[in-house]
């Protein structure tokens, strides 16, 4: 088994709109996502990163730090899940699954290197 | 390892509660930034349960994420010092009996009554009232407003911005009225609750799922009713008598393809008895009154349909007798168009198109599906296929959802069949004439 980072990314202004069953609903569906990882012990930590705000800092000596491009209309990284997979395939198999993907935006799979 | 599943519409049942006390707590004059609190707390909900899993207690989860997205709101808005500390009082209250409080808490039913009392008030645009009790009073979004009622969804949300600016303007107070006041109150939120229901179970376009959340509802919201002795009066038990006799029929008005079934042609026994006891206790209770309202009469009417225990068998003389009385009370040409069906079943088809060919002219009734469908029906049962046909080919032009075209080509097939020598009319399906 190898561990896989997911990494979400979504544009934030578009769940605005979104009425309140239907974010239950996508809760739910998100839910039995996760809980069928977490019931094989395949769910690492996870995490939601806050929309607003954000740093970015120059490297190699610089010290500017500036804030994230994370305009409204953009797209940024929203969150991350970890998983445990056997290699990329299953990796992408089981981030196919996931909710994410139907509502809002792409998903990037890496693995971890360790 | 077990997470908690949320309750049905959780959500939109949360948002309404939300707002309800929140709407008291800010005053009437700020519901848009109470909607947009509530909507914020949702939507945090929606970004962090998918990675968090959901919460031991939702609703006191949400309650924490709209007190701090209030105590921010209230720091911009810039109120007297005094009011602004009150209001921050309040909102901590709230917010800590939370995890303790349950839905039926009296505190939480009263701040629902009040909203439900201020979206019908009287004050604002009759048209507007169900719109804003569904969003205010209901937690349905502008977009499932739009999706039942086939509006746009500008459309909804100009409205919906009209009428909080009435209410600002006007100056509306949030309480349930008391004394003198409370019939006339009391009664448009009736109707209100009247027209969200009979709306969402006979439309014939817009989303079936969303509408059928809508009916249910108007139950929720006249159940809340019912828990304040003061508004516990014989009509609101007729009005809940009445939906409860109606929803009994409600999963069975379709087939398992989605086509419209008559009330003739559905399995009486797939009935939900639940509602229909549900229906009687209402029934009985409602008739504690001196007063005979128009949901006495039409509670009374869908108990006789619910109750009976087949078409043939349904008391279509005391149906007739109940449409009489209706009749004296509101003078509409549908519940006149409903009456001629109980005379078709009395008399016989040809004094059903008599009483049928009576309204015609009635300005509501010239875009009605319905009138048509049954002026159909009775051609149809007299064997005048030809001219009955030319009536459900205009019910179908008109009709605006699927299942209602494909059951009126049905028929339109069935009597271009009956037309054609040698079919005889008892071959049909089904014929009742």
């Amino acid at each position: 088994m190898s561990k896989f980072m997911l990494i979400l990314y979504d544009r934030p202004a578009d769940v605005a709109n979104v009425t309140p069953d239907d974010m239950q609903r996508i809760i739910e569906e998100y839910n039995a996502w996760g809980r069928g990882l977490a019931d094989r012990g395949k769910l690492g930590p996870s995490m939601k990163l806050k929309d607003e705000g954000g740093k970015q800092i120059a490297g190699k000596g610089a010290t500017v730090v500036r804030d994230g491009p994370y305009a409204e209309a953009s797209e940024i990284v929203g969150g991350f899940y970890t998983i445990e997979a056997k290699n990329y395939d299953d990796a992408v198999s089981i981030a196919s699954g996931c909710p994410h993907l139907k509502y809002f935006g792409r998903i990037d799979v890496r693995e971890v290197d360790f | 390892m077990s997470v908690p599943a949320l309750v049905d519409h959780l959500f939109r049942h949360d948002a309404a509660r939300m707002t309800a006390t929140l709407a008291r707590i800010f005053g009437p004059a700020r519901i848009e930034l109470v909607e947009d609190v509530v909507q914020e707390a949702l939507l945090t909900a929606l970004a962090r349960w998918p990675h968090e899993g959901i919460p031991a207690n939702p609703t006191a989860w949400l309650i924490q994420v709209a007190k701090h997205r209030a105590l921010d709101a209230l720091r911009r808005d810039r109120l007297a010092e005094d009011r602004e500390a009150h209001i921050r009082e309040e909102i901590s209250q709230w917010a800590d009996a939370a995890p303790t409080v349950g839905v039926d808490d009296p505190v939480i039913v009263d701040d629902q009554l009040r909203m439900i009392f201020i979206c019908s008030h009287p004050a604002i645009p009759a048209e507007t009232r169900v719109t804003l009790t569904l969003k205010l009073a209901g937690g349905f979004g502008a977009s499932e407003i739009a999706r039942a009622f086939l509006a746009e969804e500008t459309a909804i949300q100009q409205r919906l911005v009209r009428a909080k600016r009435r209410i600002r303007d006007a100056g509306l107070v949030f309480e349930v009225p008391d004394g003198s006041e409370l019939g006339e109150r009391l009664e448009s939120v009736l109707e209100v609750l009247y027209a969200m229901f009979t709306e969402a179970h006979t439309a014939h376009a817009g989303d079936t799922l969303v509408r059928r959340d809508i009916g249910e509802d108007a139950m929720r919201l006249g159940a809340l009713l019912l828990r304040d002795p003061a508004l516990a009066r014989p009509e609101v038990h007729a009005l809940m008598a009445l939906f409860h006799f109606t929803a009994a029929r409600f999963d069975s008005r379709a087939d398992a393809e989605g086509e419209p079934l008559l009330l003739a042609e559905q399995d009486r026994s797939q009935w939900d008895r639940q509602h229909m006891s549900a229906g009687l206790r209402h029934l009985e209770r409602a008739a504690a009154g001196e007063r005979l309202t128009r949901y006495h009469l039409e509670a009374e009417l869908a108990a006789c349909h619910t109750l009976a225990p087949s078409w043939e068998a349904t008391n279509w003389k005391r149906i007739i007798e109940l449409y009489d009385q209706l009749l004296t009370l509101v003078d509409s040409p549908i519940v006149a168009l409903n009456r001629s069906i109980a005379v078709a079943e009395v008399a016989g088809p040809s004094a059903g198109l008599d009483a049928l060919r009576a309204l015609e002219g009635q300005s509501i009734l010239r875009r009605y599906p319905p009138y048509e469908i049954a002026l159909g029906d009775m051609l149809r049962r007299l064997g005048r296929y030809e001219e009955a046909s030319a009536h459900f080919t205009r019910a179908a032009e008109r009709g605006r959802s699927t299942p209602i075209r494909r059951f009126l080509e049905r028929r339109i097939a069935e009597c271009a069949a009956a037309r054609e020598p040698g079919v005889e009319n008892g071959e049909l399906r089904p014929s009742r004439a």
